[in-house]
């Protein structure tokens, strides 16, 4: 029998070790007991909190950079090449920006990124909220690579029962997706309030290890139409209907072999992901492609 | 376990569930050697081993949704059948036609001894065992334990137990009868009693090991319980020894199987169907019903919007999640815009057009169809129009009927079928009064006879309409032709056509619009050549039985070989249809 062993090596991707991650909530730290956590198969301490806030590893001494944005930690655990990721939308002050919906998921977090570009899923894992059968077509849409090196699809479609947390009847609703790095990946779509102006949602993903990961969003959502508690609790629940589908994903990792799974034309903008990934050379949390 | 072992252990039977497990409607979760399996029961009986994972994007189908005839995965509605595990139905692209074969991988199943029985590639029968043949027996409840197969197997060689009549008798005498690598017969002796058992192994990985005792003989039905109870307890005991001595051992690498790389053609995303068979609209199947004998009634509701406007004897194009186009008449009366009512006959011998809607389209389903096209108009200004119908091909009459029946004019339906069961939409047949004559049962002479008698007074203005198999329509052409109905007041619209079509021409096309002139060499038809040329040609049975694809002739001979044109239109030679038929003279030209 062919036998393939799952290596559990720490991360060689330099570029996700020199990178940013989202490590906590600030709003989940508490001076009193540190946090556990573990970023690209690296355990971390985190002490304090507010403004003395500390990374420490818990195996050996080597140097954790910190930062604090969005309302998150983040760290990094090489030389940062790059700043954290600058989301306009989060500066716009008629916007709620929360945060409070992280969740762990048993998946590689490359998963758990491409389960947030496909809208296929909608009427089978959320149904009544973001589809409903039978308004299960997924009409094409733009998949592109953009000059700044994004993967970016727009003209994305999707029939949506409830336009928002406040909104009664179904709409079509409208989506445009950006991953921007490995590990983060946004969305925007449009306000059922504003048409002319779009919601928006980031995804910033924490590889824990390459087969589990926490997803850390951020909303930054128009005021007009909702409010800060009903925002997290949709959140809440969307990101809780995904995470035991996600978990019982086979294999955990995401395999990049294009011949490793079944794409449609549905999957447009995971074909281009994958594609994006091998291309960059990213190995953590993915199973490569036999060459 | 050695790796010969395992070697060898891929290529045997073991069992992965037992019968019981295998509840209705319910999906087991199976594994064996590392590899997990989704196993389930359609209510056929038939029991389905599968790779558990879906092909779309690997989620565990042992969590999809036993429907009696398919397994559905929960992360995108994909549709696995029965037996076959190919893949019925994909709901984000409820249009498409995919020319691909998506099947997932299967494994044999064979029931035995209360226990399911497959593996990675067995092979010959299970094994028998002759401790339990001939003989009724009583399968224990699983006992999965965390050790590797030959601690378990070892500890088994040392199990204990009473025999089914003597439980509370002097503790047995336990010998072994049998033993190989996956199973071990024992026999417990207490007094006069006696019970014999076979263990089996099921290696689920190196590390995983389920016991699953059968017992040679079933005990009285009151005893049952306390025996169940008996080797509950001892096994759990044996289950903790096993666990024990397994967590002295070095932890053995768990098994990776390897899974199958999906096919080249499958790992590349098709591109959207460029055929000029449109599929705008998406329906629900709001209701699936049996009309009559073999025939299926399906009711399609819009899911955005309104439906098209029909006409009576409009057809749409149904595209199948078999990747099959077929047409199926509107049998709505007028008015009736909610939804389109169509029937399907099961043909046994088709290409599994109305296989696909019988067998595996249900309620709730989403279909894409065509806008409804009207090849087979009626006329509302006959003096009295003649209906007649064969079999299924009522279904466009029906909708003709009802159409006149309100507008008050004068008509009859005669409609010929094999029997009273075999009368489709026998509610709208109902609202039809006097107008309706069923003639049931006639063989062929009979039926001619019949219709001679029908036929026999024609009147200027009577226009006659018929649909039905093909033999029946060319015998009231000819019967109608002879009693002296002109070729204009017959309307015939065939299922099929069955003539043979001759490709072997080659000949120049010029098209006057476009200017453009084009070779059609033999084994193409016009309208392949129009298409590859971006000439967009709208096209529904693309067998010369529709219509849709007509095209006006503005000079030279075409060489008719559809069943759509009448005679008299066939000699005018002012119009031909682009998807079978072709020239006589060395060019065409077309006004397109
Ligand atoms: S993973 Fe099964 S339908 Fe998509
Ligand atoms: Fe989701």
């Amino acid at each position: 029998m062919e036998t393939a062993v799952i290596e559990r090596s720490a991360c060689a991707d330099s570029v996700l070790l020199n990178d940013w991650h989202v490590v906590a909530d600030l709003s989940a730290l508490n001076s009193e007991r540190p946090f556990e956590t573990r970023l690209l198969g690296t355990d971390l301490l985190i002490h304090g909190a507010g403004d003395r806030v500390r990374i420490e590893r818990k195996c050996d001494s080597g140097p954790v950079q910190i930062s604090k944005k969005y309302g998150f930690l983040w760290a990094c655990l090489g030389d940062p090449d790059r700043d954290i990721l600058h989301i306009p939308e989060a500066f716009e002050t008629d916007r709620f920006i929360v945060t409070g919906g992280s969740i762990a998921v048993g998946v590689s977090g490359l998963r758990a990124v491409e389960n947030f570009l496909d809208m296929g899923h909608f009427p089978f894992v959320h149904t009544g909220w973001l589809g409903e059968e039978p308004h299960t077509e997924v009409p094409s849409y733009k998949v592109e690579i953009t000059d700044q090196d994004e993967v970016l699809a727009t003209q994305c479609r999707f029939f949506q029962p409830v336009a928002s947390p406040t909104a009664s009847g179904g709409i079509m609703a409208n989506y445009e997706y950006k991953v921007s790095r490995p590990y983060t990946v946004a969305l925007y779509k449009t306000n059922p309030v504003h048409p002319d102006r779009m919601d928006y949602i980031a995804l910033f993903v924490q590889p824990v290890d390459e087969e589990h990961c926490i997803a850390h969003p951020l909303l930054c959502y128009l005021k007009d139409n909702t409010n800060e508690a009903e925002l997290r609790w949709f959140m809440q629940l969307i990101f809780a209907q995904d995470k035991p589908i996600l978990e019982n994903q086979l294999p955990k990792r995401l395999p990049l072999d294009p011949r490793a799974e079944t794409p449609i034309r549905a999957d447009a903008s995971s074909v281009f992901y994958r594609r994006w990934l091998r291309h960059h050379n990213i190995t953590y949390g993915a199973i490569t492609a036999p060459q | 376990m050695g790796n010969t072992m395992l070697e060898a252990a891929q290529h045997q039977w073991h069992p992965i569930a037992s019968s019981e497990e295998l509840e209705y409607r319910h999906t087991f979760h199976g594994q064996l050697l590392g590899r997990e399996f989704a196993v389930w029961r359609a209510d056929d009986g038939n029991v389905n081993v599968w790779e558990n994972r879906c092909l779309h994007r690997g989620v565990r189908l042992s969590i999809g949704i036993n429907d009696g005839t398919e397994l559905t995965c929960q992360y995108h509605g994909w549709r696995y059948a029965n037996r076959t595990a190919g893949c019925t139905y994909i709901p984000a692209h409820p249009a498409d036609s995919p020319a691909r074969t998506i099947c997932n991988r299967t494994y044999p199943a064979v029931e035995r001894y209360g226990l399911v029985w497959s593996g990675e590639a067995p092979q010959g029968d299970p094994p028998g065992v002759a401790l339990l043949d001939g003989t009724d027996v009583l399968s224990l409840r699983p006992i999965p334990v965390n050790a590797d197969l030959e601690t378990v197997h070892r500890q088994l060689t040392a199990y204990v137990f009473q025999p089914n009549e003597g439980l509370d008798g002097a503790k047995a005498a336990v010998s072994v009868e049998t033993s190989g690598d996956l199973s071990i017969g024992l026999s417990s002796v207490s007094g006069d009693c006696k019970t014999q058992a076979v263990f089996f192994l099921q290696p689920v990985d190196s590390d995983r090991t389920v016991i699953r005792g059968v017992l040679a003989g079933m005990p009285a039905h009151k005893a049952q319980l306390d025996v169940l109870h008996h080797h509950n307890e001892r096994l759990s005991a044996l289950r903790e020894r096993c666990e024990a001595e397994a967590s002295q051992l070095p932890q053995p690498e768990k098994l990776q199987p390897v899974i199958q790389p999906v096919s080249e053609e499958l790992a590349g995303m098709p591109e959207q169907s460029t055929s000029g068979r449109n599929a705008d609209l998406r329906v629900k199947i709001a209701r699936k019903w049996s009309t009559a004998e073999g025939i299926a009634g399906f009711e399609l509701v819009s899911i955005d919007g309104q439906l098209p406007t029909f006409q009576p004897g409009a057809h749409i194009d149904v595209h199948l999640p078999n990747g099959l186009v077929r047409q199926y008449s509107v049998t709505n009366g007028p008015g009736e815009t909610q939804s389109y009512k169509i029937g399907v006959k099961r043909e046994p011998d088709s290409a599994g057009g109305s296989q696909c809607l019988h067998d595996d389209v249900r309620e709730g389903d989403v279909l894409a169809i065509s806008e409804p096209r009207n090849n087979f108009p009626l006329r509302r200004d006959a003096v009295k129009t003649l209906l007649i119908a064969g079999g299924i091909g009522v279904t466009p009459i029906l909708s003709m009927a009802q159409a006149l029946y309100h507008t008050g004019l004068d008509f009859e339906l005669h409609y010929f079928a094999q029997d009273d069961s075999h009368l489709a939409f026998p509610d709208i047949l109902e609202t039809l009064g006097d107008s309706l004559h069923t003639h049931l049962g006639l063989d062929p002479e009979e039926t001619e006879q019949c219709l001679e008698g029908l036929l026999a007074d024609y009147q200027p203005a009577m226009h006659l309409y018929v649909c039905g198999p093909g033999p029946m329509l060319e015998t009231t052409r000819h019967t109608a032709d002879r009693l002296g109905w002109p070729d204009q007041a017959v309307h015939f619209e065939y299922f099929k056509n069955t003539h043979e079509i001759d490709d072997s021409t080659s000949f120049e096309i010029a098209l006057s619009r476009s200017v453009m002139t084009l070779q059609v060499p033999a084994g193409t038809t016009i309208m392949d050549v129009l298409r590859d040329n971006g000439v967009s040609v709208p096209s529904s049975c693309e067998q010369g039985a529709c219509g849709t694809c007509v095209a006006t002739v503005l000079e030279g001979e075409p060489d008719h070989q559809d069943v759509y044109l009448s005679e008299t239109e066939k000699k005018r030679g002012d119009r031909i249809m682009t998807c079978v038929s072709r020239s006589k003279s060395a060019r065409l030209v077309l006004d397109i």
